[in-house]
């Protein structure tokens, strides 16, 4: 392919022994299925992930891989099966919606700051109007956040002056903000121009670090064999094989599997 | 690459002052108005213009003008410009109606505290905005609505058939203003509904007050709306003046705010939802503000088209501000060539204001709120 000659982000090395994974179940998905319409664009969809798992999602564009992980936070609605988060069942009540998604962060290939509200404000929205957390006390936790991302100093900033890389950042923070217990990654770094993905990758890694449970869909394989604990391949609406990054890497079971990697591996 | 073409550059140029010709006012000249031959004809052709309207304009306004006298005498003769003083004798009339002379004070009252919370709450820099808003929203309302009417506190009841001029023109429009903004956004996020009874309902409404012209509207109100209601139940003339251009004027709000709606990306949604916002907590902290910040043009549209069609009352019987000075076109003591001339102006001046005043403040917000890519 012809971006195959281009930048490789550098991810940084990870310590694997001190990512533990627990034995508690975070996600459960049994048998989902998913229609956009009459086209089927998830079938029979079966994935546990422990806490402090970190799955790395790849597959061809339209394999149905982000629309697998908006269905855990119901950005999109499945249609059959079931899914479990944090020990609650998604389901058509609100209620349950709006509380799992209190403890699910996501990242968005745009990013989806609130251009009309400064980056600290970006931050502060959730934990005040969903948390309820006095203002005071909001913006200390942003600032921590923003800091821990390494840009405090943009904090009084608007979105519309920030780089894409300083952007996504921001939207990491904002998401940490609500100390969400699983972070869903969708292409994060796919609209950053190639400088600025180490930059996100970075924050994704101490994240990592920390014990998160992140399910991430990328492009990143640097990221994959350094950081995840499992690396999952979708095609056309399923998943076609899942296996330890490096057997995945280095001795893929499924056809499909070895035609996707030879496209997208460059060596 | 030819080695030839390889070069290094050793010292940098220093900043230079730009061409003398593209600053201060000759480069606004060149830039403005004469930049091509083209725009150069149009600035002559201008020119002519003003010169033909100007002095036509002024001599009327001010070097004929009388400016002093007490009847139509003084307005008579040949190449008399404007008859001012008509406007001073009617000048009551035209800022009150026919408002009784001892109760003025009232109107008086609810004019300055209107236009002292309005000042506060357009001049930048004055503190405590929300809670004149909401002083100005609430309070004020109920304050200004007793002022008017009266049959309070001793002040004497004073029936709508009186009220007159200006205003009547504020009440309506100012009222009609008010009551549009949030009515259309209802309905305008009832249109874009998941539920249908909702979206149904929001849709007929919007195209039935669309639909009709607003005199219709106004006629049907005064003229056929009191048969099909019971005989004893009486609605005041000015009220139901006020409930249909509020109602006309927010069907086509909705519409500007739907388009506003309707420009906001996928992704502000998701990203809020994503966050755990409910719906309304959603639609008013992240969508709502971004919306009605792009739609604020079409809003300010809408104000002026509602403010200046407030001279429709005068088909129901309702005399506003032209209609007032129309009405003393007749009086026979100012019977001259020129006061219709004077009446006129003097109005197109003063809705003029008004509208130029709501224009150049949405200018002002629109700059206010912009913050999607400054620098």
């Amino acid at each position: 392919m012809a971006e195959s000659a281009s930048y490789v982000p550098e991810v940084k090395e990870v310590d694997r022994s001190k990512l533990k994974i627990s034995d508690e179940i975070a996600i459960q998905i049994i048998g989902m299925h998913k229609w956009f319409g009459t086209f089927h664009v998830l079938k029979d969809i079966n994935l546990t992930v422990n806490r402090g798992e970190r799955i790395v999602v790849c597959g061809p564009s339209g394999s149905g891989k982000s629309t697998m992980i908006r269905c855990i936070n119901r950005l999109e609605e499945h249609q059959q099966g079931q899914i479990i988060v944090d020990g609650i069942e998604l389901t058509n009540d609100l209620k349950k919606i709006d509380e799992i998604r209190r403890e699910v962060g996501m990242l968005f290939q745009h990013f989806n700051l609130f251009p009309h509200l400064t980056i600290l404000q970006n931050c502060t929205l959730a934990p005040i109007w969903v948390r309820k957390m006095p203002k005071k006390e909001a913006e200390e936790t942003a600032m921590h956040y923003l800091e821990r991302v390494k840009i405090p100093e943009q904090a009084m900033k608007y979105p519309g002056q920030l780089s894409g890389g300083q952007q996504q950042r921001v939207a990491i923070a904002r998401s940490l903000c609500m100390s969400p217990k699983i972070m869903l990654f969708d292409e994060p770094t796919s609209a950053l121009d190639p400088e600025m993905i180490a930059e996100v990758l970075d924050v994704m890694v101490s994240l990592a670090e920390d014990g998160m449970t992140m399910i991430v869909v990328t492009h990143e394989m640097g990221f994959a064999r350094k950081v995840a604990n499992r690396v999952i391949f979708m095609d056309g609406g399923e998943i076609i094989e899942q296996n330890e990054p490096e057997e995945f890497f280095s001795n893929p079971k499924s056809e499909r599997t070895k035609l996707f990697l030879s496209q997208i591996l460059h060596h | 690459m030819d080695s030839s073409q390889a070069y290094v550059k050793t010292e940098l140029t220093p900043d230079m002052p730009p061409p003398a010709s593209t600053v201060g006012f000759i480069g606004w000249m060149r830039a403005n108005l004469f930049s091509s031959w083209w725009n150069t004809l149009l600035t002559f052709i201008g020119l002519y213009i003003i010169y033909l309207v100007l002095p036509g304009l002024l001599d009327f306004t001010i070097f004929s003008a009388v400016w002093e006298g007490d009847s139509r005498e003084a307005c008579l003769g040949p190449e008399v410009g404007a008859c001012w003083p008509f406007i001073e004798a009617k000048f009551g009339q035209i800022i009150y109606g026919r408002y009784p002379l001892e109760e003025r004070y009232r109107v008086d009252i609810a004019y300055f505290v209107g236009l002292a919370g309005l000042a506060a709450l357009v001049i930048p820099g004055v503190p405590y905005k929300k809670w004149i808003g909401l002083f100005m929203l609430v309070p004020y309302t109920v304050m200004t609505f007793y002022l008017l009417v009266g049959g309070v506190f001793g002040m004497p009841y004073v029936e709508t058939a009186l009220w007159g001029g200006l205003l009547v023109t504020l009440v309506v429009a100012i009222s009609g203003i008010v009551a549009s903004l949030p009515i259309g956004i209802v309905l305008a996020l009832g249109r874009r509904s998941q539920m249908p009874i909702v979206r149904y309902f929001c849709v007929a409404f919007i195209e039935f007050w669309r639909g009709v012209p607003l005199i219709t509207v106004l006629f049907m109100s005064s003229v056929l709306l009191p048969l099909f209601l019971p005989e004893d139940v009486s609605f005041d003339k000015l009220l139901r003046a006020v409930i249909g251009v509020a109602l006309f004027a927010s069907a086509y709000m909705a519409e500007v705010v739907r388009g506003g709606l309707q420009a906001i990306p996928r992704g502000q949604y998701e990203g809020a939802m994503a966050l755990g916002l409910n719906y309304w907590k959603m639609m008013g902290l992240i969508v709502l503000p971004q919306a009605l910040k792009m739609v604020i043009p079409g809003i300010v549209n809408t104000f002026i088209g509602l403010f200046k069609d407030t001279t429709l009352v005068l088909i129901i019987g309702l005399f506003d501000l032209l209609g007032i000075v129309q009405l003393n076109f007749t009086d026979s003591n100012w019977s001259t060539p020129v006061t219709s001339h004077t009446g006129y102006l003097f109005v197109a001046a003063i809705f003029w204001i008004f509208c130029f005043g709501m224009s150049r403040y949405s200018i002002y917000m629109e700059n206010k709120l912009h913050t999607g890519h400054k620098r």
